[in-house]
């Protein structure tokens, strides 16, 4: 077995520790309150276009549900899976490519191949 | 595996490869497997040559013509030219990267088991009379006509063998992004490394549409779904985009790793380092790239319409520029150089102005109005060949004889090497230079005959010819393979006498931790700065003589591909047979059976001891 090392902090780590994790708290329940402030915004925009309400058109509806979907993602990688944090940039390369990918296959077929 | 020489019996022997998830012999697996493949399609393309010989000949049928192409194109794509890569890209890509394995090995073990069971699915269609005969890319309108189980085995094969490819290629990415040695940074990183990532890459994003199209193509023949029926509001198109959003990329999974054998050859026997290696890393990825943007040119005559056609054709042209990038670079690497002409370097030099000629071409082809004149006829089929064989396959043949000792311990007899290769570049360009010319007289590709009196009987005669002298080049390959295992003559860490990157400063074959201590990597071609240094062993270790750390063996992928492969024959026969049913479902169990036994099975491996270690170190060489 390889040998096993005990790390001490000093108490300045200590505190900048504590100090990180008590702001990346902040962020996560700051983060949690909006996605659900805007998951009732969703919903209730829906309910209101059903219910006939003047002014919520589909075509106001649906642009605005496809950007809050988008921010939901965005908040649910950056904040809850940590892609904020250090050590994330492949991931985050590979992740791109990929939604480039796709945004250019979907964008080809719209507007050139399908017109 | 001990680190103790020990005579075993061949049950041991057998269980021990049934098992194994070291890297270099699963690297070894693919290679057997990929070369069994390669000698199969190579039999299916000399019968197609034999079919052509002569006008009006009907040695074969036409319908069987048909499953001979269908079967030659899938069969030295999928499980030739890919699995020999990947068998390269295991047994090397750790070694230079200073790894003792890969980052997944049970992973990769199951990579190949699924490749293998796959394979052998696809190929089992001949023994039931009822072979897929609607071409490599299997176009749904023709796909969906063809009668019988023939498109069902290739359906439910590649699903099996592509997820096998694409475990393999996830594996690679996490290799060599997190077991790199310490100081190697991406720039140092050797070619074939840095190709084998960007492929790995392009098989990670090509093969899930692959995965979709072929289970869309399962569900329309086996469960009665209705993607590609127009009549029932289907399109037959949608399967040609799905096919070649895949298949564009995996022509260039093919092309990139053989790029890096060749830039490995061209600086090892130049005795130069690589002429603009940044340039080469970028031109590597820029292909990975654009390799995805440009499917459509496979579909220039489908009617898509002159903008598609444009924009396509130009982003095709495009590739053009990295790829004439690379060749003045390789130009550049051998120009003022010490050279040897080994065969490796041989296959190399013939490379360059075999695969410009078919880039040429292949640029000739990305012009839209000149395919609508070339396409389906011979100069295609001429132009696939000259860049997937004087590219991918010269790439294998030059990567066997370059990796041989590395990988086997034993060095390939030169002259034999030199002879397949004056054979098979001969006879290559023999059977695909005249039939540019068969395209632009009018003969169309995949018919099984033609009449008499069309001028095109010479030219597929001398084609013929062609590829009987590429069948020689081959079997005196295989020969040499055979009279160099029996002679089993060992040789030295570095038989070529210029390695320049990890895996030449250790033994061949590397002993089953690769090395002894992880390497420190100081530069790009870290062993050659090393020596210059005055380092003879060719590495500095990076950290002291300690106890290792390895996967134990396992037989749980053998059992799970075994289980897929009985769940493909069950969802073929569903319908038809009582037992069909039965039989998807068994396998299926069988399959989430072995999954099961993997995660609540703990296994942590095992440690080779620092005793061990130090009794390798000091018979250095002795590995047997």
């Amino acid at each position: 077995m390889s040998d096993v090392h005990v790390y001490k902090k000093s108490p300045a780590e200590f505190n900048l520790g504590q100090r990180r994790a008590r702001k990346s708290m902040r962020g996560q329940i700051m983060m949690f309150s909006l996605m659900i402030f805007l998951t009732i915004m969703s919903f209730s925009m829906v309910m209101a276009y059903q219910a006939d309400v003047i002014g919520f058109s589909k075509y106001l509806i649906i642009p605005t549900l496809m950007l809050f979907a988008a921010v939901q993602v965005g908040l649910q990688l950056y904040y809850f899976m940590h892609m904020n944090e250090k050590g994330h940039g492949i991931p985050q390369m590979f992740m791109y490519t990929g939604v480039i990918f796709a945004f250019v296959v979907v964008l080809t077929f719209l507007t050139i191949v399908w017109w | 595996m001990s680190s103790v020489a020990q005579k075993r019996g061949f049950g041991a022997t057998l269980w021990d490869w049934l098992t194994t998830v070291d890297h270099k012999k699963i690297g070894i697996l693919y290679l057997l497997g990929g070369g069994f493949f390669f000698i199969v399609g190579g039999i299916e393309a000399m019968i197609i040559r034999l079919q052509l010989l002569t006008p009006n000949n009907d040695l074969v049928s036409a319908g069987i013509f048909n499953q001979i192409i269908t079967m030659h194109g899938t069969t030295m794509i999928f499980l030739a030219a890919m699995p020999i890569l990947i068998g390269f890209m295991n047994a090397i890509m750790p070694l230079q990267i200073g790894a003792r394995d890969v980052a997944f090995p049970f992973l990769n073990s199951l990579g190949f088991w699924m490749f293998f069971f796959g394979g052998v699915f696809l190929n089992i269609s001949w023994f039931f009379g009822q072979v897929p005969d609607a071409g490599w890319t299997s176009y749904a309108s023709l796909a969906m006509a063809s009668e019988g189980h023939g498109v069902d085995f290739y359906a439910i094969g590649l699903q099996i063998a592509g997820g096998g490819t694409l475990l393999g290629g996830i594996n690679f990415l996490v290799t060599i992004i997190n077991m790199r040695a310490p100081g190697m940074t991406y720039m140092r990183m050797p070619l074939f490394t840095w190709t084998t990532f960007v492929a790995s890459a392009m098989i990670l994003f090509a093969f899930p549409p692959l995965t979709v199209g072929l289970f869309l193509l399962t569900f329309e023949r086996m469960f009665g779904a209705n993607f590609f029926d127009p009549t029932m509001g289907g399109n037959t198109i949608i399967w040609e985009h799905i096919f070649w959003i895949f298949g564009h990329p995996e022509v260039y999974i093919l092309i990139l790793p053989a790029f890096g054998i060749f830039s490995e050859i061209f600086t090892i026997f130049s005795r130069k380092r690589l002429f603009g290696y940044s340039a080469m890393v970028f031109a590597t990825v820029l292909i990975g790239f654009l390799g995805f943007m440009v499917w459509a040119h496979h579909m220039f005559t489908v009617g898509l319409g002159p903008t598609a056609n444009a924009i396509f054709s130009v982003a095709t042209m495009a590739i053009a520029i990295p790829t004439g990038v690379k060749i003045f670079n390789w130009l550049l690497t051998i120009w003022g150089g010490s050279i040897k002409v080994t065969t490796p370097m041989l296959w190399a030099l013939a490379f360059i102005p075999t695969f410009v000629m078919g880039g040429v071409t292949g640029v000739m082809l990305g012009t839209a109005p000149l395919d609508y004149q070339l396409h389906d006829t011979y100069f295609v089929v001429a132009h696939f060949h000259y860049v997937i064989v004087g590219g991918t396959v010269f790439g294998i043949l030059a990567g066997t004889h370059l990796y041989w000792p590395k990988m086997f311990g034993t060095m390939l007899n030169e002259t034999l090497g030199k002879v397949t290769f004056w054979f098979f570049f001969f006879g290559f360009h023999l059977t695909f230079l005249i039939q540019h010319w068969l395209g632009f007289w009018g003969m169309p590709r995949r018919v099984f005959t033609y009449m008499d009196g069309q001028g095109w009987n010479s030219a597929n005669v001398i084609s013929s010819v062609g590829a009987l002298l590429m069948a020689i080049g081959i079997t005196v390959m295989v020969y040499n393979i055979i009279v160099t295992s029996i002679k089993n003559v060992r040789v030295a860490n570095d038989p070529w006498g210029d390695g320049r990157t990890l895996e030449w400063a250790i033994e061949s074959p590397p002993l089953f931790y690769n090395f002894a201590q992880t390497p420190l990597v100081r530069g790009l071609d870290t062993v050659y700065i090393e020596k210059m240094e005055g380092n003879l062993s060719g590495i500095t270790p990076a950290e002291p003589v300690q106890d290792i750390h390895m996967p134990n063996g396992s037989f749980i992928p053998f059992m799970l591909s075994l289980g897929l492969f009985i769940a493909g024959f069950g969802a073929m026969f569903r319908t038809e047979e009582p037992w069909g049913m039965a039989v998807l479902v068994i396998g299926l169990v069988w399959t989430f059976a072995a999954m099961a036994m993997r995660s609540l099975k703990d296994d942590l491996g095992y440690y080779v001891k620092k005793e061990d270690i130090l009794k390798d170190m000091k018979r250095k060489g002795g590995q047997k």
